[in-house]
Protein backbone atom coordinates (compact mmCIF):
# COMPACT_ATOMS: atom_id res chain seq x y z
CA UNK A 1 0.00 0.00 0.00
CA UNK A 2 1.34 3.50 -0.95
CA UNK A 3 0.67 5.24 2.19
CA UNK A 4 2.84 7.83 3.94
CA UNK A 5 3.34 5.77 6.36
CA UNK A 6 4.57 2.99 4.40
CA UNK A 7 6.64 5.09 2.59
CA UNK A 8 7.54 8.15 4.25
CA UNK A 9 10.43 9.06 1.96
CA UNK A 10 7.12 9.60 -0.66
CA UNK A 11 4.52 11.96 0.74
CA UNK A 12 1.98 12.12 -2.44
CA UNK A 13 2.79 15.62 -4.30
CA UNK A 14 -0.43 16.73 -5.65
CA UNK A 15 -0.66 19.74 -8.42
CA UNK A 16 -3.14 20.80 -9.90
CA UNK A 17 -2.49 21.85 -14.21
CA UNK A 18 -4.13 22.74 -17.61
CA UNK A 19 -3.34 20.82 -20.27
CA UNK A 20 -4.44 22.34 -23.45
CA UNK A 21 -4.07 20.18 -26.82
CA UNK A 22 -4.76 20.70 -30.48
CA UNK A 23 -7.38 18.82 -32.34
CA UNK A 24 -4.71 16.33 -34.17
CA UNK A 25 -3.98 14.67 -30.84
CA UNK A 26 -7.71 15.05 -29.09
CA UNK A 27 -8.38 11.50 -29.47
CA UNK A 28 -5.00 10.03 -27.88
CA UNK A 29 -5.40 8.79 -24.20
CA UNK A 30 -3.05 10.71 -22.73
CA UNK A 31 -4.42 10.62 -19.25
CA UNK A 32 -4.91 7.07 -19.48
CA UNK A 33 -1.25 6.88 -19.89
CA UNK A 34 -0.12 9.26 -16.93
CA UNK A 35 -2.13 6.77 -15.09
CA UNK A 36 -0.55 3.51 -16.58
CA UNK A 37 2.88 4.88 -16.97
CA UNK A 38 3.56 7.10 -14.05
CA UNK A 39 1.73 5.65 -11.54
CA UNK A 40 -0.42 8.98 -11.35
CA UNK A 41 -3.91 9.44 -9.66
CA UNK A 42 -5.64 12.12 -11.48
CA UNK A 43 -9.18 14.07 -10.79
CA UNK A 44 -10.40 16.13 -13.44
CA UNK A 45 -11.70 19.39 -12.48
CA UNK A 46 -12.72 20.90 -15.83
CA UNK A 47 -12.86 19.35 -19.46
CA UNK A 48 -14.29 20.90 -22.84
CA UNK A 49 -13.66 20.37 -26.52
CA UNK A 50 -14.20 23.03 -28.13
CA UNK A 51 -15.78 23.53 -31.93
CA UNK A 52 -12.84 23.13 -33.87
CA UNK A 53 -12.10 19.77 -31.87
CA UNK A 54 -9.33 21.55 -29.42
CA UNK A 55 -9.36 20.52 -26.08
CA UNK A 56 -8.99 21.93 -22.33
CA UNK A 57 -8.58 19.80 -19.48
CA UNK A 58 -7.92 20.64 -15.82
CA UNK A 59 -6.09 18.22 -13.85
CA UNK A 60 -5.70 16.85 -10.16
CA UNK A 61 -2.88 14.92 -9.98
CA UNK A 62 -1.33 13.13 -7.26
CA UNK A 63 2.02 11.14 -6.55
CA UNK A 64 5.11 11.26 -6.05
CA UNK A 65 7.23 13.82 -7.18
CA UNK A 66 9.69 12.21 -9.24
CA UNK A 67 6.47 10.39 -11.56
CA UNK A 68 4.90 14.10 -11.62
CA UNK A 69 7.98 15.24 -13.06
CA UNK A 70 8.22 12.74 -15.83
CA UNK A 71 4.53 12.85 -16.16
CA UNK A 72 5.01 16.48 -17.46
CA UNK A 73 8.23 16.10 -19.65
CA UNK A 74 5.65 13.00 -21.05
CA UNK A 75 2.72 15.30 -21.68
CA UNK A 76 5.09 18.04 -22.95
CA UNK A 77 7.06 15.87 -25.44
CA UNK A 78 3.40 14.78 -26.57
CA UNK A 79 2.90 18.03 -28.23
CA UNK A 80 0.41 19.15 -25.38
CA UNK A 81 0.56 22.80 -23.39
CA UNK A 82 1.09 22.55 -19.79
CA UNK A 83 0.77 24.97 -17.29
CA UNK A 84 0.45 24.92 -13.64
CA UNK A 85 -2.90 26.14 -12.22
CA UNK A 86 -2.52 25.28 -8.00
CA UNK A 87 -1.61 28.02 -5.76
CA UNK A 88 1.13 27.74 -3.02
CA UNK A 89 1.16 30.47 0.18
CA UNK A 90 4.71 31.65 0.94
CA UNK A 91 6.23 33.92 3.08
CA UNK A 92 7.82 37.39 1.98
CA UNK A 93 10.36 37.40 4.48
CA UNK A 94 10.49 41.51 4.18
CA UNK A 95 7.13 42.25 5.57
CA UNK A 96 7.67 39.41 8.01
CA UNK A 97 8.07 41.30 11.87
CA UNK A 98 8.11 38.05 13.40
CA UNK A 99 5.13 39.15 15.42
CA UNK A 100 3.59 35.65 16.13
CA UNK A 101 -0.31 36.27 15.94
CA UNK A 102 0.01 33.31 13.09
CA UNK A 103 0.58 30.54 15.61
CA UNK A 104 -3.18 31.67 16.99
CA UNK A 105 -4.70 30.86 13.85
CA UNK A 106 -2.36 28.28 11.86
CA UNK A 107 -4.40 25.28 12.20
CA UNK A 108 -1.60 23.02 10.72
CA UNK A 109 1.16 24.37 12.85
CA UNK A 110 2.50 25.54 9.13
CA UNK A 111 3.33 28.51 11.35
CA UNK A 112 4.85 28.57 14.60
CA UNK A 113 7.38 30.50 16.81
CA UNK A 114 10.71 29.35 17.98
CA UNK A 115 10.57 29.83 21.46
CA UNK A 116 14.18 30.20 21.82
CA UNK A 117 14.80 32.59 19.33
CA UNK A 118 11.21 34.08 19.44
CA UNK A 119 11.20 34.15 14.98
CA UNK A 120 8.12 32.72 13.43
CA UNK A 121 9.01 29.98 11.10
CA UNK A 122 7.04 29.08 7.87
CA UNK A 123 6.99 24.81 7.06
CA UNK A 124 5.24 24.79 3.75
CA UNK A 125 4.93 21.35 3.50
CA UNK A 126 2.98 21.37 6.61
CA UNK A 127 1.03 24.25 4.63
CA UNK A 128 -2.48 22.85 3.76
CA UNK A 129 -2.84 25.47 1.49
CA UNK A 130 -6.31 27.52 3.70
CA UNK A 131 -5.03 30.71 3.05
CA UNK A 132 -6.35 32.41 6.47
CA UNK A 133 -3.16 33.37 7.19
CA UNK A 134 -3.29 35.98 3.72
CA UNK A 135 -5.56 37.75 5.80
CA UNK A 136 -5.17 36.99 9.10
CA UNK A 137 -1.18 38.06 9.33
CA UNK A 138 -1.15 41.96 10.23
CA UNK A 139 2.28 42.60 8.62
CA UNK A 140 0.40 41.02 5.54
CA UNK A 141 3.66 38.78 4.89
CA UNK A 142 1.73 35.55 3.87
CA UNK A 143 0.96 35.90 -0.10
CA UNK A 144 0.01 33.20 -2.57
CA UNK A 145 1.85 32.33 -5.37
CA UNK A 146 1.08 30.75 -8.41
CA UNK A 147 3.07 27.25 -8.98
CA UNK B 1 12.02 53.32 50.80
CA UNK B 2 15.72 53.45 52.05
CA UNK B 3 18.37 55.65 51.19
CA UNK B 4 20.39 54.04 48.61
CA UNK B 5 24.20 53.38 48.70
CA UNK B 6 24.98 54.04 44.88
CA UNK B 7 23.94 57.18 43.61
CA UNK B 8 24.70 57.86 40.34
CA UNK B 9 23.81 61.61 37.91
CA UNK B 10 22.02 61.59 34.59
CA UNK B 11 25.24 64.01 33.78
CA UNK B 12 27.52 61.40 35.00
CA UNK B 13 26.56 58.70 32.98
CA UNK B 14 26.14 61.18 29.88
CA UNK B 15 29.65 62.35 30.56
CA UNK B 16 30.72 58.43 30.89
CA UNK B 17 28.79 58.01 27.61
CA UNK B 18 30.79 60.76 25.95
CA UNK B 19 33.92 59.03 26.80
CA UNK B 20 32.20 55.83 25.49
CA UNK B 21 33.07 54.44 28.76
CA UNK B 22 29.31 53.76 29.72
CA UNK B 23 28.66 50.51 30.64
CA UNK B 24 25.72 49.22 28.60
CA UNK B 25 23.57 46.21 29.40
CA UNK B 26 19.95 44.67 27.88
CA UNK B 27 17.07 44.75 29.97
CA UNK B 28 17.90 40.20 29.05
CA UNK B 29 21.30 40.61 30.57
CA UNK B 30 20.96 43.03 33.31
CA UNK B 31 19.30 40.05 34.96
CA UNK B 32 22.02 37.54 35.04
CA UNK B 33 24.26 40.70 36.24
CA UNK B 34 21.58 41.15 39.33
CA UNK B 35 22.09 37.61 40.12
CA UNK B 36 25.43 37.23 40.02
CA UNK B 37 26.47 40.22 41.78
CA UNK B 38 23.90 41.37 43.97
CA UNK B 39 21.99 44.86 42.78
CA UNK B 40 24.53 46.88 44.71
CA UNK B 41 27.57 45.75 42.81
CA UNK B 42 25.44 45.63 39.28
CA UNK B 43 24.38 49.37 40.07
CA UNK B 44 28.05 50.29 40.42
CA UNK B 45 29.62 48.40 36.98
CA UNK B 46 26.19 48.97 34.97
CA UNK B 47 25.06 52.75 33.58
CA UNK B 48 22.23 52.08 31.03
CA UNK B 49 20.26 49.15 30.46
CA UNK B 50 18.22 48.99 27.22
CA UNK B 51 14.68 48.13 26.69
CA UNK B 52 12.21 47.34 23.66
CA UNK B 53 9.07 46.62 22.18
CA UNK B 54 7.40 46.01 19.02
CA UNK B 55 3.68 45.71 18.72
CA UNK B 56 0.70 47.30 16.84
CA UNK B 57 0.02 50.69 18.81
CA UNK B 58 -3.23 52.03 18.21
CA UNK B 59 -2.78 55.61 19.85
CA UNK B 60 -0.12 56.48 16.80
CA UNK B 61 -0.44 59.03 14.38
CA UNK B 62 1.75 61.92 12.90
CA UNK B 63 1.24 65.66 12.29
CA UNK B 64 2.42 66.87 8.90
CA UNK B 65 2.53 70.35 7.25
CA UNK B 66 2.57 70.17 3.37
CA UNK B 67 2.99 74.03 2.86
CA UNK B 68 1.38 76.79 0.85
CA UNK B 69 0.27 76.42 -2.43
CA UNK B 70 -0.71 78.76 -4.67
CA UNK B 71 -3.02 80.11 -4.95
CA UNK B 72 -3.27 79.63 -1.16
CA UNK B 73 -5.69 76.83 0.28
CA UNK B 74 -7.36 76.36 3.66
CA UNK B 75 -7.22 72.51 3.62
CA UNK B 76 -10.00 71.57 6.11
CA UNK B 77 -10.16 68.40 4.49
CA UNK B 78 -7.52 66.32 3.45
CA UNK B 79 -6.57 62.86 2.59
CA UNK B 80 -3.25 60.73 1.68
CA UNK B 81 -3.81 58.23 -0.45
CA UNK B 82 -7.51 58.35 -0.32
CA UNK B 83 -7.30 57.92 3.46
CA UNK B 84 -8.83 61.18 5.51
CA UNK B 85 -6.65 63.01 7.86
CA UNK B 86 -8.06 65.27 10.07
CA UNK B 87 -7.80 68.79 9.02
CA UNK B 88 -9.23 70.82 11.73
CA UNK B 89 -5.73 72.79 12.55
CA UNK B 90 -4.19 75.45 10.61
CA UNK B 91 -4.14 75.97 6.98
CA UNK B 92 -1.60 73.31 5.36
CA UNK B 93 -1.15 71.05 8.62
CA UNK B 94 -2.87 67.45 9.32
CA UNK B 95 -3.05 64.59 11.25
CA UNK B 96 -3.13 61.47 10.07
CA UNK B 97 -3.97 59.21 12.54
CA UNK B 98 -3.07 54.69 12.75
CA UNK B 99 -6.33 53.56 12.40
CA UNK B 100 -8.04 55.68 9.56
CA UNK B 101 -9.24 53.60 7.15
CA UNK B 102 -9.11 53.96 3.68
CA UNK B 103 -12.11 55.84 2.15
CA UNK B 104 -14.28 53.25 0.08
CA UNK B 105 -13.53 50.27 2.48
CA UNK B 106 -15.97 47.65 2.43
CA UNK B 107 -14.90 47.29 6.36
CA UNK B 108 -16.99 44.57 8.43
CA UNK B 109 -19.97 44.69 5.47
CA UNK B 110 -17.54 41.58 4.34
CA UNK B 111 -17.30 40.03 7.50
CA UNK B 112 -14.50 39.49 9.00
CA UNK B 113 -13.23 42.78 6.74
CA UNK B 114 -9.51 42.76 5.91
CA UNK B 115 -8.69 46.46 5.95
CA UNK B 116 -5.55 46.75 3.51
CA UNK B 117 -5.05 50.01 3.82
CA UNK B 118 -5.72 52.75 6.04
CA UNK B 119 -3.29 55.16 7.98
CA UNK B 120 -0.67 53.60 9.75
CA UNK B 121 0.03 52.12 5.50
CA UNK B 122 0.59 55.67 5.16
CA UNK B 123 2.97 56.33 7.30
CA UNK B 124 4.97 53.05 6.79
CA UNK B 125 4.54 54.66 3.16
CA UNK B 126 5.85 58.04 4.12
CA UNK B 127 8.89 56.55 5.82
CA UNK B 128 9.46 54.36 2.85
CA UNK B 129 10.03 57.42 0.87
CA UNK B 130 6.54 56.67 -1.25
CA UNK B 131 4.73 58.30 -3.59
CA UNK B 132 1.56 59.40 -1.43
CA UNK B 133 -1.78 61.33 -3.11
CA UNK B 134 -2.11 64.47 -1.37
CA UNK B 135 -6.02 65.79 -1.61
CA UNK B 136 -7.28 68.44 -0.11
CA UNK B 137 -10.52 70.72 0.48
CA UNK B 138 -11.19 74.25 1.55
CA UNK B 139 -13.97 76.28 2.14
CA UNK B 140 -12.52 79.19 0.23
CA UNK B 141 -11.63 82.71 2.25
CA UNK B 142 -10.75 85.89 1.49
CA UNK B 143 -7.02 85.16 2.65
CA UNK B 144 -7.09 81.12 1.10
CA UNK B 145 -9.39 81.52 -1.62
CA UNK B 146 -8.43 78.02 -3.44
CA UNK B 147 -11.02 75.09 -2.92
CA UNK B 148 -8.91 72.28 -4.60
CA UNK B 149 -6.08 70.70 -4.05
CA UNK B 150 -4.55 67.59 -5.51
CA UNK B 151 -0.51 66.56 -5.73
CA UNK B 152 1.90 63.97 -5.30
CA UNK B 153 3.78 64.07 -1.67
CA UNK B 154 6.80 62.45 -0.50
CA UNK B 155 8.18 62.35 3.10
CA UNK B 156 11.30 64.49 1.53
CA UNK B 157 8.84 67.36 -0.16
CA UNK B 158 7.17 68.17 3.31
CA UNK B 159 8.53 70.92 5.28
CA UNK B 160 7.94 69.40 8.91
CA UNK B 161 6.22 65.69 9.70
CA UNK B 162 6.59 64.62 13.59
CA UNK B 163 5.22 61.31 14.45
CA UNK B 164 2.95 61.96 17.43
CA UNK B 165 1.50 58.84 19.70
CA UNK B 166 -0.52 60.29 22.53
CA UNK B 167 -0.49 56.69 23.85
CA UNK B 168 2.07 53.55 23.67
CA UNK B 169 4.18 51.10 25.20
CA UNK B 170 1.36 50.13 28.01
CA UNK B 171 2.94 49.25 30.97
CA UNK B 172 1.00 45.50 30.89
CA UNK B 173 -2.04 44.62 29.01
CA UNK B 174 -4.87 41.94 29.01
CA UNK B 175 -4.64 38.68 27.86
CA UNK B 176 -7.49 37.81 25.63
CA UNK B 177 -9.61 34.98 25.42
CA UNK B 178 -12.68 33.65 23.45
CA UNK B 179 -15.55 31.84 25.84
CA UNK B 180 -18.10 32.49 23.20
CA UNK B 181 -18.87 29.46 20.64
CA UNK B 182 -17.79 31.48 17.65
CA UNK B 183 -14.13 32.36 16.44
CA UNK B 184 -13.72 36.40 17.03
CA UNK B 185 -11.73 38.94 15.32
CA UNK B 186 -10.33 41.80 17.51
CA UNK B 187 -8.02 44.04 18.09
CA UNK B 188 -6.22 41.26 19.84
CA UNK B 189 -6.21 39.15 16.93
CA UNK B 190 -8.24 35.97 15.79
CA UNK B 191 -9.58 34.41 18.89
CA UNK B 192 -10.72 31.05 18.27
CA UNK B 193 -14.12 30.00 20.14
CA UNK B 194 -13.99 28.21 23.70
CA UNK B 195 -10.96 29.28 24.97
CA UNK B 196 -8.69 27.65 22.27
CA UNK B 197 -6.08 30.44 22.34
CA UNK B 198 -5.09 33.12 24.30
CA UNK B 199 -3.36 36.47 22.87
CA UNK B 200 -1.25 38.41 24.55
CA UNK B 201 0.51 41.98 23.49
CA UNK B 202 4.14 42.91 25.41
CA UNK B 203 7.67 41.95 25.30
CA UNK B 204 7.59 41.36 29.32
CA UNK B 205 11.01 41.61 30.74
CA UNK B 206 12.24 43.62 28.03
CA UNK B 207 9.10 46.13 28.03
CA UNK B 208 10.40 49.57 28.93
CA UNK B 209 7.79 50.55 31.39
CA UNK B 210 8.24 46.72 33.22
CA UNK B 211 11.32 47.90 33.37
CA UNK B 212 11.11 51.27 35.58
CA UNK B 213 7.70 50.20 37.34
CA UNK B 214 7.20 53.58 39.08
CA UNK B 215 8.46 55.79 36.49
CA UNK B 216 11.50 57.03 38.34
CA UNK B 217 13.83 57.70 35.59
CA UNK B 218 10.92 58.27 32.80
CA UNK B 219 9.18 61.47 32.21
CA UNK B 220 8.86 64.81 29.96
CA UNK B 221 12.24 64.98 27.67
CA UNK B 222 12.86 61.10 28.26
CA UNK B 223 15.01 60.45 25.12
CA UNK B 224 13.63 57.12 23.64
CA UNK B 225 14.55 55.08 20.75
CA UNK B 226 11.27 56.04 18.65
CA UNK B 227 10.77 54.25 15.13
CA UNK B 228 14.53 53.86 14.63
CA UNK B 229 15.82 57.30 15.46
CA UNK B 230 16.20 59.61 18.55
CA UNK B 231 12.50 60.53 19.97
CA UNK B 232 11.06 61.48 23.28
CA UNK B 233 8.27 61.43 25.82
CA UNK B 234 6.47 64.21 25.62
CA UNK B 235 3.81 63.29 28.66
CA UNK B 236 2.17 60.88 30.43
CA UNK B 237 0.02 58.64 27.66
CA UNK B 238 -3.41 59.03 27.38
CA UNK B 239 -5.03 56.04 30.20
CA UNK B 240 -2.10 56.50 32.23
CA UNK B 241 -2.94 54.92 35.33
CA UNK B 242 -0.35 54.53 38.09
CA UNK B 243 -2.70 53.23 40.65
CA UNK B 244 -3.78 49.69 40.48
CA UNK B 245 -3.27 46.94 41.93
CA UNK B 246 1.00 45.26 41.97
CA UNK B 247 2.58 42.48 43.28
CA UNK B 248 5.50 42.35 45.99
CA UNK B 249 7.68 43.94 43.65
CA UNK B 250 6.10 46.29 42.32
CA UNK B 251 4.85 45.59 39.28
CA UNK B 252 1.50 46.53 37.99
CA UNK B 253 -1.31 43.72 37.48
CA UNK B 254 -3.27 45.98 34.80
CA UNK B 255 -2.51 48.56 32.24
CA UNK B 256 -1.32 51.53 34.60
CA UNK B 257 1.80 53.51 33.19
CA UNK B 258 1.57 54.47 29.20
CA UNK B 259 3.85 57.27 27.53
CA UNK B 260 3.14 59.91 24.70
CA UNK B 261 6.10 59.91 22.44
CA UNK B 262 7.56 61.95 19.98
CA UNK B 263 9.32 62.04 17.37
CA UNK B 264 10.74 63.70 13.89
CA UNK B 265 8.81 61.13 11.43
CA UNK B 266 12.01 62.31 8.55
CA UNK B 267 14.32 61.02 10.62
CA UNK B 268 12.24 57.62 10.83
CA UNK B 269 12.89 54.52 9.17
CA UNK B 270 10.09 51.60 7.77
CA UNK B 271 12.11 48.56 10.03
CA UNK B 272 10.19 50.11 12.62
CA UNK B 273 6.86 51.74 11.46
CA UNK B 274 4.95 48.50 9.99
CA UNK B 275 1.38 49.41 8.83
CA UNK B 276 -0.69 46.61 10.45
CA UNK B 277 -4.22 45.35 9.00
CA UNK B 278 -5.92 43.23 11.87
CA UNK B 279 -8.55 40.92 10.29
CA UNK B 280 -12.09 42.20 11.45
CA UNK B 281 -11.02 44.94 13.66
CA UNK B 282 -8.80 48.01 11.29
CA UNK B 283 -5.81 49.16 10.48
CA UNK B 284 -2.93 50.29 12.94
CA UNK B 285 0.69 50.43 13.01
CA UNK B 286 3.38 48.66 14.19
CA UNK B 287 5.50 51.01 16.26
CA UNK B 288 8.89 50.29 17.32
CA UNK B 289 10.04 51.46 20.72
CA UNK B 290 12.87 51.72 23.48
CA UNK B 291 13.79 53.35 26.39
CA UNK B 292 17.25 53.46 27.81
CA UNK B 293 16.86 53.27 32.27
CA UNK B 294 19.67 54.90 33.54
CA UNK B 295 21.13 52.79 36.66
CA UNK B 296 21.07 55.56 39.00
CA UNK B 297 21.11 53.87 42.14
CA UNK B 298 20.75 50.09 43.43
CA UNK B 299 16.95 50.70 42.96
CA UNK B 300 17.03 50.82 39.43
CA UNK B 301 19.35 47.94 38.98
CA UNK B 302 16.95 45.95 40.95
CA UNK B 303 13.36 47.09 38.78
CA UNK B 304 15.51 46.79 35.55
CA UNK B 305 16.51 43.02 36.45
CA UNK B 306 12.38 42.47 36.11
CA UNK B 307 11.72 38.46 34.74
CA UNK B 308 9.30 37.34 32.86
CA UNK B 309 8.16 34.80 35.64
CA UNK B 310 7.67 38.19 37.83
CA UNK B 311 5.12 39.48 35.45
CA UNK B 312 1.50 38.84 36.15
CA UNK B 313 -0.96 39.52 33.44
CA UNK B 314 -5.02 39.20 33.75
CA UNK B 315 -6.85 36.93 31.12
CA UNK B 316 -10.27 38.27 29.44
CA UNK B 317 -13.00 36.96 27.88
CA UNK B 318 -13.49 39.36 24.60
CA UNK B 319 -16.57 37.18 23.66
CA UNK B 320 -18.74 38.96 25.94
CA UNK B 321 -17.28 40.49 29.39
CA UNK B 322 -14.89 42.74 27.32
CA UNK B 323 -17.29 44.01 24.93
CA UNK B 324 -20.25 44.77 27.02
CA UNK B 325 -18.22 46.87 29.17
CA UNK B 326 -17.97 44.41 32.10
CA UNK B 327 -14.53 43.16 31.79
CA UNK B 328 -13.76 40.43 34.57
CA UNK B 329 -10.78 38.83 34.89
CA UNK B 330 -11.06 35.16 34.54
CA UNK B 331 -6.98 34.59 36.70
CA UNK B 332 -3.69 35.52 36.54
CA UNK B 333 -0.49 33.86 34.12
CA UNK B 334 2.83 34.72 34.32
CA UNK B 335 4.57 36.15 31.43
CA UNK B 336 6.94 33.48 31.46
CA UNK B 337 4.08 30.74 30.67
CA UNK B 338 2.66 33.14 27.66
CA UNK B 339 6.44 33.49 26.11
CA UNK B 340 6.58 29.53 26.47
CA UNK B 341 3.71 28.94 24.22
CA UNK B 342 0.93 27.75 26.72
CA UNK B 343 -0.55 28.97 29.51
CA UNK B 344 -2.87 27.12 32.69
CA UNK B 345 -6.06 28.85 33.48
CA UNK B 346 -8.55 26.94 35.63
CA UNK B 347 -6.75 23.62 34.48
CA UNK B 348 -7.09 24.23 31.21
CA UNK B 349 -4.00 24.18 29.17
CA UNK B 350 -4.45 27.06 26.17
CA UNK B 351 -1.69 27.62 23.66
CA UNK B 352 -0.79 31.12 23.72
CA UNK B 353 -0.11 33.69 20.90
CA UNK B 354 1.60 36.96 20.86
CA UNK B 355 0.56 40.04 18.44
CA UNK B 356 3.86 41.57 20.08
CA UNK B 357 7.19 40.79 17.91
CA UNK B 358 9.95 40.01 20.81
CA UNK B 359 12.41 39.39 18.37
CA UNK B 360 12.22 42.35 17.03
CA UNK B 361 12.36 43.73 21.14
CA UNK B 362 15.18 42.27 21.38
CA UNK B 363 16.54 44.23 17.87
CA UNK B 364 15.84 47.49 19.39
CA UNK B 365 17.43 46.68 22.72
CA UNK B 366 20.43 45.63 21.23
CA UNK B 367 20.53 48.65 18.35
CA UNK B 368 19.97 50.93 21.43
CA UNK B 369 22.80 49.37 23.47
CA UNK B 370 24.94 49.98 20.81
CA UNK B 371 24.07 53.48 20.17
CA UNK B 372 24.58 54.10 23.77
CA UNK B 373 27.88 52.48 23.71
CA UNK B 374 29.23 54.33 20.45
CA UNK B 375 28.27 57.69 21.77
CA UNK B 376 25.15 58.36 19.35
CA UNK B 377 22.69 58.47 21.76
CA UNK B 378 22.88 60.33 25.12
CA UNK B 379 20.15 60.33 27.83
CA UNK B 380 17.56 62.39 28.54
CA UNK B 381 16.95 64.08 31.40
CA UNK B 382 13.15 64.43 32.30
CA UNK B 383 11.67 67.41 33.39
CA UNK B 384 9.15 65.83 35.12
CA UNK B 385 8.72 62.29 35.71
CA UNK B 386 5.08 60.30 35.16
CA UNK B 387 2.65 60.50 37.90
CA UNK B 388 3.62 57.92 40.40
CA UNK B 389 1.33 56.27 43.55
CA UNK B 390 2.52 57.94 46.69
CA UNK B 391 5.82 57.57 48.13
CA UNK B 392 4.54 55.32 51.04
CA UNK B 393 2.59 53.21 48.87
CA UNK B 394 5.90 52.38 46.45
CA UNK B 395 7.58 49.04 47.20
CA UNK B 396 10.96 48.27 48.46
Amino acid sequence: MGTPANRPEEAPYSRKIIVRYSAEIVDKPIVYRLVKDFDLAFNILKARIFPRREGLLVLDLVGTKENFDRGIQYLKESGVFVEPLSKRVSRNMDRCVHCGACVAFCSTDALSLDRSTMQVHFDPEKCSGCEICVTACPARAMEINLL
Amino acid sequence: MKPCKVTKTYREINEKIRRRKAVVVTAEEIIDIVDRHGEEEAARRVDVVTTGTFSPMCSSGAFLNFGHSSPRIKASRVWLNDVPAYGGIAAVDCYIGATEVVEGDPLNSVYPGEFNYGGGHVIEDLVSGNVIRLRAEGYGTDCYPSKRLERNITLKDLPDAMLFNPRNAYQNYNVAVNLSDKTIYTYMGVLRPRMANANYSTSGQLSPLFNDPYYETIGIGTAIFLGGTRGYVAWPGTQHNPNVPRTAKGIPREGAGTIAVIGNLKEMDPRWLVGASILGYGVSLYVGIGVPIPVLNERMARHAAVRDEDIVMNVFDYGMDVPSGNPKSLGEVTFKDLRSGAVTLNGRKIPSAPLSSYFKAQEIAALLKERIEKGEFFLGEPQWTLPSVAPDKKGP
